[in-house]
């Protein structure tokens, strides 16, 4: 068919094992710092202090892993989707090296304390500009690559990887704007209410826009490659992306309700909450409706599990965000652990079961192979779903005992539990939480093995 | 058809709809007033609590505590009198935070001695058994460096001299040096003999968690 094309997979593959890689070891400190909640003996040296490893953990998952994963995916789906090699491979291959040496950097930085705060843009102002130059990199080769394209359309997932660049180039500029002490030491240079506003108009988006829009290229994308079905409607694709665009943007002061940030500016990102409903819903029906008539494929084709399981979390992820940011219910449940099990729902249950779907089409695509053993993937599925379901559900309900502890007053109107009896309440969640964390890391492990088992193999004969 | 074809059209359109909403929630409001109050009350941190908060920030403290009391119930009882917007001028960046795995701090200045501070830091399971904090013993090991400190000031904008930042830190160090300290006693259990009579990082993160909240009592009742 396409003979004459020659696709450039060598910077996929370093990616896809640059994610993998971050994965990896992003999950361990996450174990680690899930057994110092329950047991403070673990924080053994200032560099592995809860309070420093978290944001190795966030740092590690969201830039290093799911942005590995992202690059990886976004290379593949861009050379295919425009039937076009990449438009400057070497620097293709450039980024590769660049972006893994800026979030080791990233990583030993915040190991020695290095950290603006500025929750998922902690990295000091050296390292920002890495991340600043590296995206550059990618976004040269996305346009280089859109505009050589041979394909007229471009195709949905296009349109989320092109989001993605503008609308990240836009957050992570404007919330890291700092004005360096030293080399290592900046300050912020907006203070007080306005750098709340900028963090979580940032915070808020970098989720949407990292975890959310290159998160459904990829399920728009493998979804009908591995299925052989296209997607129920193009119409739906193309409403609910432009309104997602839109009202993602207006939301990012949910995470600010009954702080003294100026009430309008509350209300306003309530109401855009909740009407975010809509586009996100338009990508899980149009995903749901894809496999009308052909539901057997969830028995008989392993990937469809991960897309179908992936996108059911991501459409309770957005029933339960917006509600979260309801004012009465924010009231009740912010600050607990029911925050921390929303957030996991996603990146478990949304973000690497996609990503780890996508390899399983991609990788052996690539290196014409096939996939090593489906049945480790049906192992690697359930180790991930069960570990998900009990991690998030513990978090929600340590959440809601929580708040609920916190609100308690006896009948003279005094409270009921002072702090520490809340925290101290909450250790069997925590415990549970960790084995639950080792259950999806078991899952993980299965996961690289297959990958590696896969790639190890003969490559088949190219079929006539 | 239409703008799938057209790439560098299909981005800039994708910008200008990614713009609107960031305008009127974030860019607007950088120049209004509401988002910027200010209050003769509230004072800049002196160089030492600056250095304090920066220490806070260097070992995540703001990852488990909040900064920021709601008016809600249960919270004012808890915590004290609601956060408001004028408290916040000098805050950069904002520690809000979004988790509360220990207690919110934003008023905790002034509510336990300064002994009880360097107690508490040395080993927060000896002030409550079931606490899972970490320690931070090892702060009292280090000494403050105020290196930058008048740097520091001056890019935050407090408005100190160089001559202002040293009596500062002079004077926080004789406090806490001398032989009157009312804390002294907790404070050399913990810092090495070494440094007894030398600001630690220990000394800067005590006197930065006693500002919190100080001034806006002050605003409050002069209401």
């Amino acid at each position: 068919m396409n003979e004459a094309v020659v696709y450039n997979y060598k910077t996929v593959r370093g990616f896809a094992w640059s994610a993998v890689f971050w994965l990896v070891i992003g999950l361990l400190v996450g174990l680690w710092i899930a057994f110092e909640m329950f047991n403070p003996a673990l924080n053994i040296t200032p560099w592995l202090s809860f309070g420093r490893l978290r944001v190795v953990h966030t740092n590690g998952l969201g830039l290093g892993f799911a942005l590995a994963g992202i690059f990886s995916a976004s290379y593949y789906m861009l050379q295919r989707l425009t039937r076009a090699p990449l438009a400057f491979p070497r620097l293709a291959q450039a980024h590769l090296y660049f972006f893994n040496a800026i979030i080791a950097l990233g990583a030993l930085s915040l190991f020695a304390g290095m950290n603006t705060t500025k929750e998922y843009a902690e990295l000091e102002w050296p390292i920002d500009i890495g991340v600043v130059v590296f995206w550059v990199m990618f976004a040269v080769n996305v346009f280089g690559t859109l505009i050589k394209r041979r394909e007229k359309q471009m195709y949905i997932s296009l349109w989320y990887i092109i989001a993605m660049t503008v609308a990240i180039a836009i957050l992570y500029i404007v919330n890291n704007l700092e004005i360096p002490v030293t080399l290592f030491k900046s300050y912020t240079v907006y203070s007080g209410a306005n750098d709340a506003n900028v963090e979580w108009w940032y915070g808020h988006n970098v989720v949407g826009f990292i975890f959310t829009v290159p998160i459904l290229a990829m399920f728009y994308y493998f979804l009908p490659k591995s299925t052989g079905l296209p997607i129920y409607s193009h119409r739906l694709s193309i409403v609910s992306f432009w309104a997602l665009n839109f009202a993602y943007l207006w939301t990012g002061a949910h995470h600010l309700m009954l702080t003294p940030l100026p009430e309008w500016i509350q209300t306003v990102a309530m109401a855009f909450s909740i009407f975010m409903i809509a586009p996100s819903w338009g990508s899980v029906v149009n995903g749901y409706y894809t496999l009308q008539g052909n539901w057997d494929q969830m028995r008989s084709n392993y990937l469809v599990k991960f897309f179908i399981a992936g996108i059911t979390f991501y459409g309770l992820q957005t029933l339960q965000g917006p509600l979260q940011g309801l004012r009465t219910i924010n009231a009740f449940f912010h600050y607990t652990d029911w925050v921390v099990g929303h957030v996991h729902m996603g990146t478990m249950g949304w973000v690497t079961m996609i990503v780890s779907a996508s390899f399983y089409y991609m990788i052996p695509n690539i290196t014409n192979t096939v996939i090593y053993s489906i049945k480790l993937a049906n192992i690697q599925f359930w180790l991930m779903m069960v570990g998900q379901v009990i991690w998030t559900s513990a978090m929600w309900i340590a959440g809601i005992q929580q708040g609920a502890m916190w609100k308690a007053t006896n009948p003279d109107g005094s409270l009921m539990y002072n702090f520490l009896d809340t925290v101290a309440s909450l250790y069997p969640y925590y415990q549970l939480r960790f084995a639950a964390g080792l259950i999806f890391f078991i899952g993980i492990l299965i996961f690289v093995w297959n990958l590696v088992m896969t790639v190890r193999q003969e490559p088949r004969q190219a079929e006539a | 058809m239409g703008i799938t074809s057209k790439p560098v059209v299909f981005a800039l359109l994708s910008t200008v709809v990614i713009l609107i909403g960031t305008t009127v929630t974030v860019f607007i409001p950088l120049f209004m007033p509401s988002t910027q109050p200010v209050s003769a009350y509230i004072k800049p941190y002196t160089a030492v609590e600056q250095e304090g908060r920066d220490i806070y920030m260097r070992e995540g403290c703001n990852n488990c505590h909040t900064q920021t009391v709601r008016p809600l119930r249960t919270e004012v009882l808890r915590y004290g009198e609601y956060s408001k917007p004028e408290e916040f001028a000098y805050d950069r960046p904002f520690l809000w935070g979004s988790r509360r795995t220990g207690p919110d701090l934003n008023r905790v200045g002034g509510k336990y001695p300064d002994s009880w501070h360097y107690t508490h830091f040395r080993s927060p399971q000896a002030m409550f058994e079931k606490s899972n904090m970490p320690p931070y013993a090892w702060l009292a090991n280090n000494r403050l460096d105020v290196a930058n400190s008048f740097k520091k000031t001056s890019v935050l904008g407090y408005g100190y001299s160089e001559n202002e930042v040293q009596q500062q830190i002079d004077q926080c160090r004789s406090t806490v040096t001398n032989d009157n300290y009312p804390s002294k006693v907790s404070r050399d259990k913990v810092t090495p003999p070494e440094l007894q009579k030398e600001l630690t990082e220990m000394d800067a993160l005590v006197a930065y968690i006693q500002k919190l909240g100080r001034d806006v009592k002050k605003m409050e009742a002069n209401k």
